[in-house]
């Protein structure tokens, strides 16, 4: 079973938060790998907020490509940063750990944010294109104020590895998934948390109806709907869709991946508007079992459980600092202050929802809406 | 030379020649006639023979050879009279006399066009073997890493939608207050859905069907709706409706299919001022899986008085109905203008869809479809559907299996972006071998939102006695034994409605059952798995292939 830790605060703090929560939950063996994801950036790139970075991973050769194709893109290199990798022992280095901030064209300078995010997924998706079959390059995110850092091993030797304990990188939003894998290949792209467009989730479980899923995101005509190498990706796929493609409220996520029943509906009060939705996307519909973690590009974090299976998940915290965690144990590791007592363990109707800036924190019942 | 009288009339047939020989036990007969009697096509006869026998008498065994004169029951081996392998004799037979053997060196379809007409016959395509849909197994079953369900703990629907579904980003909704509203100002036609339990009856005409055979239907269908709350919804076949029942609330059930003869269509329309409730569905027939081509027909000896009033034509005339809708000329023509005008008929507030015959054109069809909003389906009907009367080469020979027909389909569908739009109904020989959630469930992996039953309806609630070794099939002549396909009352009267009602739910709730039990091993549960192609596995690459599923030996 994968680990996941978020962490959502109104002050910047490390990586090594989320990190050491996922050490206090680690069960087993569990080195497939780390994905980590930081929103609302703190440290330099405080003063960088309005640009995109690109994080990834390149070869020599890919770092060349890479390069010119930017270049080429009319992207202007801003600035660098890379983690100051200390070698470890059972984690294979590769050449260039980035996350590179650039300046927009100028022909996008001032065009709304919506074109902006096009054009900064496009790019990505031809990096990755480009750098998938030699693996020289990896593109995780290309989006303003968010940085996205994955490898493969254990996640403790890792931040060793990439000396997140030493860099002073920090942030107020962020992701941290621990990779156990069942079913699909060890390999960095099926490495959550995944990101589209300032959308993120990762995700813990299995997808039973995986394949109908993919092919109805694959066939929506969305350029950013590629992938798949996990069967968890389409969870945060599911999300832009609804959310940014389709403009519904968060809370109606829930309603997509887990519809209720016709007589559930029906004490609704937006029901006529719910069949529509439950038909128009039956497709996307999960049996679980399975809990996802995400965050939303406004800076709301929620936590999200199958309606049968369910998979462990617990919220808590503190006005100011709350986290979303796969165990409890994780989340005394990342706020032990805090009445226990308030803690939120989300159950079949629930999505708990934590504001921007961990405001508060409220549980939306899918009964009530 | 021995002159040998019978072979120098050179077309009398041997009985090796004929499809079932019947084995006539001479010890245990007591020679009370029933068999002679009940069979539907005079393949046996009582006949007189003098046997040559030995006996003796006294004391003193002194053999002598006579002659005596028996009564025997003969099977005849006039083609038009072979013997069909019913069984009906061996059913009435008090004393296991009698019994028809299949032959498998029978040379019947050498002979079995006499007066220059083709065979024609009742029944499905007679191929024995085992079909593709049989040959499907579901592979990816959970363990461990994604618990199976529970069907007893865990919320289970087994339901699925027809109708036109509106393509999410198309859906007239707007924000309020943090909620979405369906935005009234909007004129966006939101089109009829029924959520429907999966498996259908599929079309079978009153007068094809018996009163009892398809009264029983009606009722079994209204049963599992309204006590067993399972939403089961039958279609009539072409040829109308009877009165009562389209006045009644529970024409809700009952899909009014229009084919090319329009047959009963006066009486429908002028009913439509008394309806209660709206039908189910319009299914518009442009073709059939049995006879791909091929119109229908009803044959005079079936149209009796209700028959003629319902159908809205005069007592005993052949009712043919042309291959195509004689009025129209495209495709274009043919499905839209149709489709437009039935769902105006009924307001927009029934959907309406076409059903083919399974061919390699089905794609042209649904591309058609997918392209005109008001399309609410498209069912297509596999070469192993039946039929109440056809050319034997046409159900034989004709039509596109339905397996990688519905495949093909649904993948078009998916590269289109249209899969959850257009539901595809599967139909053809689902349930050929018994297994009738097994085949529902692999075609609705495959791509089917929803499949639909025929024979193996009148097989599993009317013990139909047809089968795939063309035993029975007689149903193009009225002279159905069990009752079924007939309109003569001394053969309907053997067939029980209440029971054929009974039946029906019987075959649905386990069916319902069994859905169940090959969806929650597989960690499905509330939604059906249309199109979880991963689940499903075959024996043969070359259809793996084709399927685009796994292959697994
Ligand atoms: S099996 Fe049927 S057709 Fe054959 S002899 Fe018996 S009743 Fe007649
Ligand atoms: S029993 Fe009746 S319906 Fe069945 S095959 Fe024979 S004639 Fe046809």
């Amino acid at each position: 079973m994968c680990r996941l830790a978020a962490i959502t605060s109104n002050i910047y703090f490390s990586p090594m938060e989320n990190i050491l929560a996922l050490e206090t939950m680690k069960e087993g063996h569990d080195g497939s790998g780390l994905g980590l994801t930081l929103k609302d950036l703190g440290g330099n790139f405080a003063e960088l907020k309005g640009y995109p970075i690109l994080s990834g991973i390149c070869s020599k050769k890919g770092a060349k490509t890479l390069d010119d194709f930017m270049d080429k893109a009319g992207f202007k290199l801003k600035e660098i940063w890379a983690p100051k990798i200390k070698p470890v022992k059972g984690i294979t280095q590769r050449d260039h750990y980035f996350a590179r901030v650039y300046d927009y064209p100028t022909s996008y300078k001032n065009k709304p944010m919506r074109e902006k995010e096009d054009l900064l997924m496009n790019i990505r998706l031809t990096l990755r294109k480009m750098g998938e079959p030699d693996e020289s390059i990896f593109a995780f995110s290309f989006y303003p104020d968010v940085i996205t850092l994955k490898e493969v091993g254990d996640p403790l030797q890792l931040a060793e590895f990439f000396g997140l304990d030493r860099e002073n990188i920090k942030a107020k939003i962020i992701l941290a998934q621990g990779r156990q894998n069942t079913n699909y290949a060890i390999y960095l792209y099926a490495c959550h948390p995944f990101f589209i467009q300032g959308y993120c989730s990762m995700t813990n479980g299995e997808n039973t109806a995986f394949v109908p899923i993919r092919e109805f995101l694959m066939s929506r005509g969305f350029p950013g709907y590629i992938g798949y190498n996990s069967d968890s990706e389409v969870f945060t796929h599911i999300l832009h869709y609804t959310v940014r493609q389709l403009g519904f409220p968060l809370t109606y996520y829930k309603d997509v991946i887990t519809p209720l029943k016709e007589s559930e509906i029906e004490q609704r009060e937006d029901r006529e508007a719910l069949k529509l939705i439950k038909q128009s996307l039956r497709p996307l519909c999960i049996d679980g079992p399975n809990v996802v973690i995400g965050f939303t590009p406004d800076g709301s974090c929620f936590m999200v459980h199958d309606a049968k299976k369910l998979r462990p998940g617990v919220v808590g915290g503190v006005k100011g600092k709350f986290a979303l965690m796969s165990e409890e144990c994780g989340l005394d590791s990342a706020i032990p202050k805090r009445d226990k007592s308030k803690d939120i363990f989300p159950m079949k109707y629930d999505t708990v929802i934590v504001k921007p800036h961990a405001e508060e924190v409220k549980v939306w019942n899918q009964l009530q809406n | 030379m021995e002159p040998a009288s019978k072979l120098d009339h050179n077309h009398q047939l041997s009985l090796k020649e004929l499809p079932y020989i019947v084995r006539w036990k001479d010890h245990r007969c007591t020679r009370c006639g029933r068999c002679t009697a009940v069979c539907p096509v005079k393949a046996i006869e009582a006949s007189v023979k003098v046997k040559r026998v030995v006996y003796s008498e006294g004391p003193v065994p002194t053999p002598i050879a006579g002659r005596k004169i028996v009564h025997v029951v003969e099977q005849v081996t006039d083609i038009e009279r072979y013997c069909t392998g019913c069984g009906t004799c061996t059913l009435v037979c008090p004393n296991d006399a009698i019994e028809p053997e299949y032959n498998l060196q029978n040379k019947f379809m050498h002979y079995k066009n006499r007066g220059g007409e083709g065979y024609k016959r009742g029944g499905r395509r007679n191929d024995p073997s085992i079909s593709t849909l049989d040959r499907l197994k579901f592979t990816r079953i959970s363990m461990l890493t994604d618990p199976a369900l529970d069907a007893g703990r865990h919320e289970f629907r087994v339901r699925t939608l027809l109708g036109r579904i509106l393509p999410s980003d198309e859906l007239p909704l707007k924000k309020m207050n943090g909620k979405l509203v369906v935005d009234k100002e909007s004129d966006k036609f939101i089109p009829p859905v029924r959520e429907i339990f999966p498996i259908m009856i599929g079309s079978m005409s009153v007068g094809a069907l018996s009163p009892p055979m398809w009264e029983g239907l009606a009722m079994g269908v209204a049963y599992l709706n309204e006590v067993e709350g399972l939403p089961v919804v039958m279609c009539t076949g072409e040829g109308g409706v009877p009165p009562r029942l389209l006045k009644s609330r529970f024409l809700k059930y009952i899909i009014i299919q229009i084919a090319s003869g329009y047959f009963g269509w006066d009486e429908i329309i002028h009913a439509i001022p008394h309806m209660v409730e709206d039908p189910a569905a319009i299914e518009i027939k442009y073709g059939q899986g049995a006879k791909p081509g091929d119109g229908g027909l009803l044959m005079a000896q079936k149209v009796l008085k209700l028959i003629a009033s319902i159908r809205g034509v005069p007592q005993f005339v052949d009712l043919a109905s042309p291959p195509t809708h004689q009025t129209k000329y495209s495709i274009e023509e043919a499905v839209a203008k149709m489709i437009q005008s039935m769902s105006m008929t009924w307001g927009f507030r029934v959907p309406v869809y076409p059903k083919i015959s399974g061919t390699k054109t089905a794609r042209a069809v649904l591309n058609n479809l997918a392209r005109n909003p008001y399309a609410a389906a498209l069912s297509i009907d596999g070469e192993d559907g039946g039929t109440g009367a056809a050319y034997n080469v046409s159900i034989d020979k004709m039509g596109h299996p339905i397996a990688s027909n519905l495949r093909e389909c649904y993948l078009d569908l998916v590269r289109q972006g249209k899969q959850n739009e257009l539901p595809l109904i599967a139909a053809g020989g689902v349930g050929k071998k018994g297994n009738l959630a097994a085949n529902a469930a692999a075609l609705i992996m495959l791509g089917a939102s929803a499949v639909s039953i025929g024979k193996y309806t009148l097989q599993a609630t009317a013990n139909c006695l047809g089968d795939e070794y063309n035993r029975c099939n007689i149903c193009n002549t009225g002279k159905c034994p069990r009752g079924i396909t007939t309109q003569d009352p001394k053969l309907y009267r053997r067939l029980d409605s209440d029971k054929v009602a009974e039946r029906v739910v019987e075959v649905f709730k386990a069916a319902n059952v069994e859905l169940k039990k090959i969806f929650a091993p597989m960690g499905r549960s509330t939604e059906l798995p249309i199109g979880m192609s991963d689940g499903l596995s075959i024996d043969d690459k070359a259809m793996a292939d084709r399927l685009e599923i796994s292959y697994a030996c």
